[in-house]
Parts: C-alpha cells; structure tokens; sequence
C-alpha cells in the first residue's frame, strides 16, 4: 500500500523510490504554522515526508480564514498548532508529527532546531526570521525561506552547504516601523499559498538533491503580473563564522513588569482603576472589536500621537496578539522612563477568548 | 534607465518601476550614487536600513558600477507570512 500511495513521484525519472526513501527518512521543522507554513506542512506530508515539527503558539482567528486554509469556522479561538496537528494526522498517518507549542525564542531556538535536517522559515516577523538565520549557521542546516508582502513573494535557501546566509543578502533587520508585517499592510489569501508552496518545492528538492536548489539566489514573485524574477548573491565569509547568538532579537521580548494578562486589565477596569487603554492596531482591525473605553492609536503613529499627547495614568497597550503592543512599548519607554506601561499578553484574541463574554454577562 | 521596485520600495514610490532621465543617469556612476539620487527624490527610502540591489539580476555593493543600459532592481526584506 505504501508504494501504491506515492507511485506518481516515485515513477518519475528524476525522483524515483531512492528519493521517495530520502524523503521519508528527513526531519522537517516549520517555523510558523500560518499562511505560508501550512502548504508546506500539507505538501511534505502528503507526499510522505518522515518527520515534520511545527513551532506555533497563536489561535485562530476570524482574519486568518482567508489565507490559512487547513483551518474552518469551528477552529475559531482554538491553537493553531492542535488544530494542525488533527488535521495532518488524518493527511496522512505515517508522518510523525512533533509540537513544539511555543513561539521560537533565543532561548529555545537551538534546541527545538537541533533535531531537523532542514528548517522551513514560515514566519511572519523579522525577529525571528533573523533568529532562525543565525540558528541555523551555528547548527550549520539549510533552511528554506519564504516571506510575503502584498501581492509579492521571495523565496531562497540558505545556508545551504557553502552557500550564502540571510544575512548575505539583508545584513541587518531593517528599523523598526520601517517595513510593515502583514496586519497592518494586508495579503491577497492566495499569494502566501503560492510562495509557501513554492517553499514546499524547495524544501524536498534539498532532501532528496532534485534539480537546482535556490542556494545562492533569491526567488521574487509577483502576482500581479504573474512574473518570477531571479537574483544570484554571494556568500559573505564571516556571516558563514557565527557561533553565538545576537544577544537579543527586536522585538525584544518586554520584562516581566512590563506585561499583563487580560484577566489583569479586566480586574483594573472593574475597579475603575485611572488607566489608559491604548490600542496599537490599525483603524480597520479596531473598527471590527475594541474594548470599550480604548484609544485607537496604530503602531506606525504611536510616536506623533504621544508627542502632544503625556501618557499620564499606568497605560495598557493592547493590539491583536500582543506584538504590536510590545514594540509600541519599546518605542516609548525612552519618552517617558517611569511611567508604567504594559503590553496586555495575547491581545485583543486572549480578550474575546477569556474575558469579552464574562463582562458582557456582567 | 530602468529600476524594478519591489516590496515597499514600490509603495514609497508608488509603481512598480521607475524610469530615469538619461540626463540624469549619465551623472551616476555607481550604486551608492544611484541611491542617494533615489533618497533625495523619495526621502522614505532613506527609513530602509536593510535594502538589496541587483544590477542585471546580480546582487550589488554601493560601489558597482552602472551604466545607463543597466535594469537595477530594489529588493527591502519583507517579513509577512
């Protein structure tokens, strides 16, 4: 049953049952179980990869519906990386399939990577498409890298054998606030199904050493005229040498006194606590569902609003998973040294999840 | 010359390419001189801390030349997923 079930790769000329053999040997870890990670976690299953690992920590929501196509309406609120897992498992049972319930960290980079012959950058951040860079040089794996912008993709492998690195070609995240992720700049729901795809190609070309793989050349796609564009970089020596960690990755994560839970902010509102409630979405996202009493001020104007606006009460900033509140932070902790100031954990998700319902009720 | 835009160099500037004088591009000499050219007409790009150019499908350093035939392309990072 099992040649059966892969014989339309297996009897092509340039892949074959020693491929098929590789393939299912190989220890696939996807970054990020979204727009871009779940083609590529369908595809390396379904055509019978060995293991597959995801890293993920976010819910579902609403929003993800358009682009996240393993996930439904009744998935609503839960784990993406529980929901994933069902759903591949009833793909195909013969993959092993490992969670790593988390987002990937510095602390936890190297050791959740480790055990993988080939990483899948599928992120939907600079922080960790940095990390992941510098994980795999001093792990010394290949990893194949995908990220979207608008109707636009770019797709390499890096660090593959001598090949060049990320940061070969982007030596250094670029300013925050300078360059939007996906929320606040949007996607058409398809073109992360075409680049995450294009990934997935990429990646079990590496494993099974099919065709010309991507080392050393970056992929451009763009939907709106349907045009792929090549670029060939070099491979800088010293990117190559990295044998620690960054000593911290933007967004950094906040320290501790600077977070708070839902259930935190719920109780200073009910004890109508003098606090400000900032949120750091965007107009649009904050149109959908705010919390009453809250203040709409987007990221990108963060710093213009709070020049003429003092922050004067403890001041909880709030957007939709709690990273946008963290940078906003960052960007004005400088401005005003004591006054607190929390990022509320798990955003506006945590607050529809865990509290919206119960102060309704109330 | 011709510059292909990519990412959110194509939102600052709002079209996918950009054509430049040839009067202008005989005075440009090199990468670095063609980007501070571009600043000046787009001072947001001057926010891109990380941005890539290819001249002729090759990745290039500020101090590549380039000649008025040349297609040169700028490729910011882009981090959505």
């Amino acid at each position: 049953m099992k040649e059966e079930r892969y014989i339309r790769q297996t009897t092509l000329k340039d892949f074959g049952p020693e491929k098929q053999q590789l393939f299912a040997k190989a220890k696939v870890m996807v970054v990020g179980v979204g727009g871009l990670g779940i083609p590529v976690l369908q595809y390396l299953s379904a055509m019978g990869v060995g293991t597959l690992g995801m890293v993920e920590q976010d819910i579902i929501e609403l929003s993800n519906l358009q682009r996240q196509v393993l996930y439904g309406e009744e998935d609503l609120g839960k784990q993406k990386i529980h929901v994933a897992l069902d759903k591949l498992k009833r793909l195909n049972s013969e993959t092993n399939l490992k969670l790593h319930d988390t987002f990937l960290t510095r602390g936890n980079a190297l050791h959740i990577l480790k055990d993988y012959d080939l990483i899948v950058d599928a992120s939907d951040n600079f922080a960790t498409r940095y990390l992941i860079n510098d994980a795999c040089v001093i792990l010394d794996k290949p990893f194949v890298s995908g990220a979207i912008h608008g109707f636009e993709g770019q797709v390499s492998v890096f660090n593959y054998k001598d090949g060049p690195t990320y940061r070969c070609l982007f030596p250094s995240a670029p300013g925050q606030g300078s360059i939007p992720d996906c929320n606040e700049n949007g996607v058409l729901g398809v073109i992360p199904g075409i680049v995450g795809t294009l990934q997935a190609l990429e990646a079990i070309k590496v494993i099974t050493q099919t065709g010309d793989i991507m080392s050393g050349v970056l992929l451009l796609y763009n939907g709106l005229d349907q045009s792929i564009r090549k670029i060939k970089f070099p491979t800088v020596l010293k990117n190559k040498q990295r044998k620690e960690l960054e000593p911290a990755y933007e967004p950094v994560l906040c320290e501790m006194e600077e977070l708070a839970s839902v259930h935190s902010l719920n109780e200073q509102m009910n004890e109508m606590a003098h606090i400000s409630i900032i949120d750091v979405r965007t107009s649009v996202e904050y149109a959908q569902e705010a919390i009453e009493g809250s203040t709409n001020v987007p990221l990108n104007e963060i710093l213009d609003y709070f020049s003429t606006n003092p922050v004067e009460h403890p001041t909880y900033f709030i957007c939709q998973t709690g990273i946008r509140s963290q940078q906003a932070i960052q960007f004005l902790r400088p401005r005003f040294p004591k006054t607190p100031m929390y990022s509320v954990i798990g955003g506006m998700a945590a607050w529809l999840q865990e509290v919206a319902s119960t102060r309704n009720k109330s | 010359m011709t510059i292909l835009l990519f990412g959110i160099t194509r939102d600052i500037v709002g079209n996918a390419t950009l054509n430049i004088p040839l009067n202008d591009t005989r005075a440009l000499g090199s990468v670095g001189q063609l980007k501070s050219y571009l600043m000046d007409l787009f001072p947001a790009l001057k926010d891109l801390t990380s941005l890539a150019v290819a001249v002729n499908s090759n990745y290039a350093s500020d101090k590549t030349p380039i000649t008025t035939t040349d297609e040169i392309a700028l490729i910011p990072p882009v981090s959505g997923g």
